[in-house]
């Protein structure tokens, strides 16, 4: 008989959503287990050695402000830096870092190593104990059993992949790993509605044999933005990236092999994203276009491996290879690995609820790939979301959900659990409808406080938090005290009427074409504000008309938010709603009423006749 | 039986031809069913019966299942004698079996939330139940045709494109999308603009259509109006006297020239005086005649009319028996002339009521006022260096404007239009 162990929490997997979710877990003193296949295997970038991007970065900030691990690592491993958007609005700027797969993956693991309470226990999750549809424990395939009443899956592409190159296919969860068959099929016997993607990978390129000196150049932004608030600047060398086409040549070649890729040839069944096409899709969608571009992104600093980014493919190894040199600069190149498609199970998010728990199953939370996302920032944050969670639950405490007004983590969780996925979900900053407030150099204003109150946030970060919000108010009270003239603003280059009222410097600095810079010009003797805290200011100035304007929908999403739908609702029983609708709310069970609202054919009528319903139910409960 | 299957009369009450119930709810046939001894499947012939076996009627059953029907869910029509005895004993039948009496508007809500007619819709619905007149009639169905609906599906369409080629340029740099957007979205912006121009102004014209013009007779006392309202209308609506300044309040006729609904006011002679009650009269005669459509000014020959006439407005010699030959007379007593008047106001007004897009409401007009000022902004700033996510804002307002004419907005759709036209993905 194996002797038993017990844990609060145990994340089954090491990747992004179980490192992430290890370490929120564990910030917040809980008893953490997390099991994987391999130790060595942690933290490992399997698909393109970057973090962030647009969306993605302000995910990343986002984790961080709460305390997340990614943003340090990114950090940590960045070797190019650069600001997406960085001409257009502050609100849309997404921080991108390629980094060093080797130097990412071991400060992963190193900072797991040092949380005393977290272990590692390498294994093969193969099923779970469940006692009156609740969880109790965790069975690996070695018989071994860990009791707990909160387990995480993050089991990524790893449910029954299957991997195509070609026309030839193998199970596996990645390349050079196994798949996991075994949960898969414990997962179905839950009943939960699975479904099923694929996604791709281009071939991996040896870096000594590409032509570099053909090649433009990308080099990064000199002034990095970084993804923790609590980083200085860059800690590794930093690098280059080249650039080169796709050409005609390119195009016949995989046009007159389309039916051997896995993909055009019928081998594959899962649905791919429509923003990350393959080569082969790419060739046929936009038949009019005779090039496309291609990123050359060196792993890392002590690797040649280079991952030529838009061109990730199901073709037949000599295809691929034909292909790839027909480019230039890669005449000679050769494949260190070549390109395959993945095709893998995800649980349809709709069966969670917003704390990411099954709803089928209390106690078991699902994060990641396993819902149907893609990218490694959009499943650390499911991974941190779930484990804040779980850990609550092992303390019998109410869960915390995140808002979509007040997080792109809040717009990613309610997308999925309201919505499910089509396609793999990956995040843009278009699916926030209140962008303008979600910024990425907010994120710790937003969600520090959150983060110090669930337990994720420690006195280092507490502490810097607050001293910059200090210094933001006082920044705010000095500059609402200097009064400029609209002569004096326009007289720096500003567009606006000479003949105008005086403003305070705070009112100047919301005009779009007014800085810091144009201010001190005129105002030299202004005490000196440090650089991140006048963008701060800059950027909170230059959107406050527009959020006053939002103020009314963000405080209607919130009444929404707090009219809570019990879950036990007889939605048939509600007259006035259509069949439909009473099925589809029957089969979405919605939280709240702000959930209800975005159910796909939900009309304002029904949203009428639901939340008066709710309003007597409450009433009743009240009298 | 659920309490949610309504019923209600839905022909007028009292005596007729025929009579006719609707029932619409989930058990609407098993509701019906009751009451006969077996629903049929499409239309037919059944004897209706009491609980207590007693014939209440013979009656034609249509029987509409699923959601096609006019509420969306299933109905059932009981085709019964047009007799109030009938109709009573079938009522009360019903509403014994469990089924509830509609409220009003009740079916209609149904439609609505059910998504079988749209905001617009309904109210072109209930425009057209009310429709007297020709005009009103087709522009009611215009409406209820989802005319306005339709509309605003295409404007919505080409602003969800305008945001999505800038949400593309946001979300999807370094990426093979168009680099310079702003051609497109300016003309489509300006297609949009122009297009809510022209239904804004006819919102004017549709409010007319259907509460009427108002036309006023106005003049110098004595000079014949209230002769000319009562030959127009054709009845005595108004006293006619030797006596100037007989008619003191604003007198009103409802009339129907050549398919557009039109009150025609009879005023007060306009003069200076000095009884008090008169003095009233005139200036309510002059304010009325302000705020009316068309004013048609009696004026003797040679004379000045009464007050300044606008573009439009008519301008005729009074008593044209007692006149002579004159151009452009009339006499209320003889009828003389009244034939041209009737077809130049007819003729005028009929132009103005060409305007009438299929936007009728004050509130779509407020909707598409302010659509079309963040669209306006939004085309100002694109040449201005704003910052793409403002102007993406500024969009999304504007969208949301549109909506609130018929329908909502959702992220999704904006990245359905960008994955469908570009080539995403690197």
């Amino acid at each position: 008989m194996f002797h038993v162990k017990h844990f609060d929490v145990v994340i089954v997997g090491g990747g992004h959503a179980g490192s992430e979710a290890a370490w929120a877990a564990a910030q917040m003193g809980a008893s953490v287990a997390l099991v994987t296949l391999r130790r060595e295997a942690i933290g490992i970038m399997s698909c393109n050695p970057a973090i962030g991007g647009l969306g993605k970065g302000h995910l990343v900030r986002e984790i961080d402000a709460l305390g997340g691990l990614m943003g340090l690592a990114a950090d940590a491993a960045g070797i190019q830096f650069r600001l997406l958007n960085r001409t257009k609005g502050p609100a849309v700027r997404g921080p991108r870092a390629q980094s060093d797969r080797v130097l990412y993956r071991d400060y992963v693991q190193n900072a797991l190593s040092e949380l005393e309470n977290l272990s590692i226990i390498e294994g093969e999750a193969t099923d779970l104990r469940v006692e009156n549809d609740e969880v109790t424990g965790l069975i690996l395939a070695d018989g071994s059993e860990i009791a707990t009443r909160n387990v995480v899956l993050t089991t990524g592409t790893f449910l029954r992949g299957v991997i195509h190159i070609g026309d030839v296919s193998r199970p596996g969860g990645r390349v050079g790993d196994a798949a996991s068959v075994a949960m898969a099929e414990r997962l179905e016997g839950f009943d939960l509605p699975l479904g099923r993607l694929k996604t791709g990978t281009p071939p991996r390129l040896n870096g000594r044999t590409i032509d570099w000196s053909k090649l433009e150049m990308q080099p990064g932004d000199t002034d990095p933005s970084l993804f923790s608030f609590m980083s200085d600047g860059a800690m590794a060398h930093q690098i280059s990236c080249g650039i080169t086409h796709t050409n005609a040549e390119t195009h016949d070649i995989i046009r007159e092999n389309l039916s051997r890729s896995a993909m055009y040839g019928g081998h594959i069944d899962g649905v791919g994203p429509r923003y990350c096409p393959s080569i082969e899709d790419k060739v046929v969608r936009f038949a009019d276009k005779d090039s496309h571009q291609v990123f050359l992104e060196p792993e890392g600093l002590t690797t040649d491996t280079v991952y030529p980014n838009g061109i990730s493919t199901s073709l037949p190894a000599d295809v691929q290879e034909r292909y790839v040199r027909s480019m230039y600069g890669l005449e000679n190149v050769e494949i260190e690995q070549m390109g395959y498609a993945i095709e893998y199970d995800y649980v349809d998010p709709r069966a969670l609820r917003l704390s990411l728990e099954l709803k089928s199953c209390p106690g078991l939370f699902l994060a990641g790939q396993i819902n149907g996302t893609t990218g490694y920032e959009e499943a650390a944050a499911q991974g941190l979301v779930a484990a804040v969670n779980a850990v609550r639950r092992a303390r019998d405490q109410d869960s915390v959900t995140f808002s979509r007004k007040d997080s792109y983590i809040g717009v990613m969780v309610d997308d999925l659990v309201g919505r499910g996925v089509a396609e793999p979900y990956r995040m843009f900053t278009s699916r926030a409808e209140f962008r303008l407030l979600l910024r990425a150099d907010n994120a710790d204003q937003r969600l520090t406080t959150l983060g110090r109150d669930i337990g994720t946030v420690n006195d280092a970060r507490w502490a810097a938090f607050n001293r910059k919000s200090e210094q933001i108010k006082k920044g705010n009270e000095v500059l609402a005290k200097v009064d400029l003239t609209a002569r004096e603003i326009a007289g720096t280059g500003a567009k606006l009427n000479v003949d105008g009222p005086k403003r305070t410097a705070l009112d100047a600095l919301t005009l779009n074409d007014f800085g810091f810079d144009a201010l001190y010009q005129i105002r030299p003797e202004l005490p000196d504000i440090d650089r991140k805290i006048a963008e701060q200011i800059k950027n909170d100035a230059l959107y406050a008309h527009y959020i006053r304007r939002q103020e009314k929908d963000i405080a209607a999403m919130a009444k929404d938010e707090a009219t809570v739908i019990p879950f036990s609702t007889n939605y048939a029983e509600i007259g006035g709603l259509s069949a439909e609708l009473v099925q589809k709310l029957n089969a979405a069970r919605p939280e709240s009423l702000a959930q209800a609202r975005r159910i796909d054919g939900m009309t304002p009528a029904a949203l009428l006749v639901l939340s008066g319903y709710l309003k007597r139910l409450d009433s009743r409960q009240v009298s | 039986m659920a309490g949610d299957t309504i019923f209600a009369l839905a022909t007028a009450a009292g005596r007729a031809g025929v009579a006719i119930v609707r029932i619409s709810g989930r058990d609407a046939s098993a509701l019906a069913g009751q009451l006969m001894s077996s629903v049929p499947v499409g239309r037919g012939l059944r004897e209706l019966r009491s609980s207590d076996g007693v014939i209440l009627d013979q009656a034609l059953v249509l029987s509409f299942v699923g959601d096609a029907s006019f509420t969306g869910e299933p109905v059932i029509e009981l085709h019964l004698h047009g007799s109030p005895a009938i109709v009573r004993s079938v009522l009360f039948a019903l509403e014994g079996h469990g089924g509830r009496p509609a409220e009003a508007g009740e079916f209609t809500r149904r439609a609505l939330e059910n998504g079988k007619l749209d905001l617009a819709q309904v109210e072109g619905l209930a425009d057209l139940i009310d429709a007297e007149t020709e005009a009103q009639r087709r522009q009611a169905l215009r409406v209820f045709a989802g005319g306005l609906g339709a509309l605003a599906e295409e404007w919505r369409r080409q602003l969800i494109r305008a945001a999505a080629l800038i949400e593309a340029t946001i979300d999807f740099v370094d990426e093979d999308v168009p680099v310079d957007v702003t051609p497109e979205v300016s003309a489509l912006l300006t297609a949009v603009r122009d297009g809510m121009s022209t239904q804004i102004d006819g919102v004017a014209a549709a409010e007319r259509i259907r509460d009427g013009f108002e036309v006023a007779i106005v003049g110098a006392p004595n000079i014949g109006k209230s002769t000319l309202l009562n030959r127009l209308a054709g009845r005595d609506a108004a006293i006619t006297s030797e006596v100037a300044g007989t008619t003191r309040d604003v007198i009103e006729v409802q009339m129907d020239l050549g398919g557009l609904a039109v009150t025609l006011l009879d005023t007060a002679g306009i003069r200076q005086t000095t009884d008090i009650v008169e003095e009233i009269g005139v200036s309510r005669a002059i304010d009325r005649a302000n705020h009316a459509d068309l004013r048609v000014f009696l004026v003797a020959k040679g004379a000045a009319p009464a007050m300044k006439p606008v573009a439009g407005d008519l301008v005729v010699v009074g008593k044209a028996d007692l006149a002579g030959n004159e151009e452009f007379g009339v006499s209320g007593l003889t009828g003389l002339g009244i034939d041209a008047l009737v077809g130049k106001i007819t003729t005028e007004l009929q132009a103005r009521a060409g305007l009438a897009g299929v936007a009728i409401r004050a509130r779509h007009r407020s909707a598409m006022e302010q659509a079309s000022e963040q669209i306006s902004a939004v085309l100002a700033a694109l040449h201005d260096d704003v910052p793409a996510d403002l102007l993406a804002e500024d969009i999304r307002h504007a969208i949301r404007a549109v909506d609130m004419v018929v329908g909502r907005v959702d992220v999704e759709d904006l990245l359905d239009e960008i994955f469908s036209s570009f080539c995403i993905g690197k």
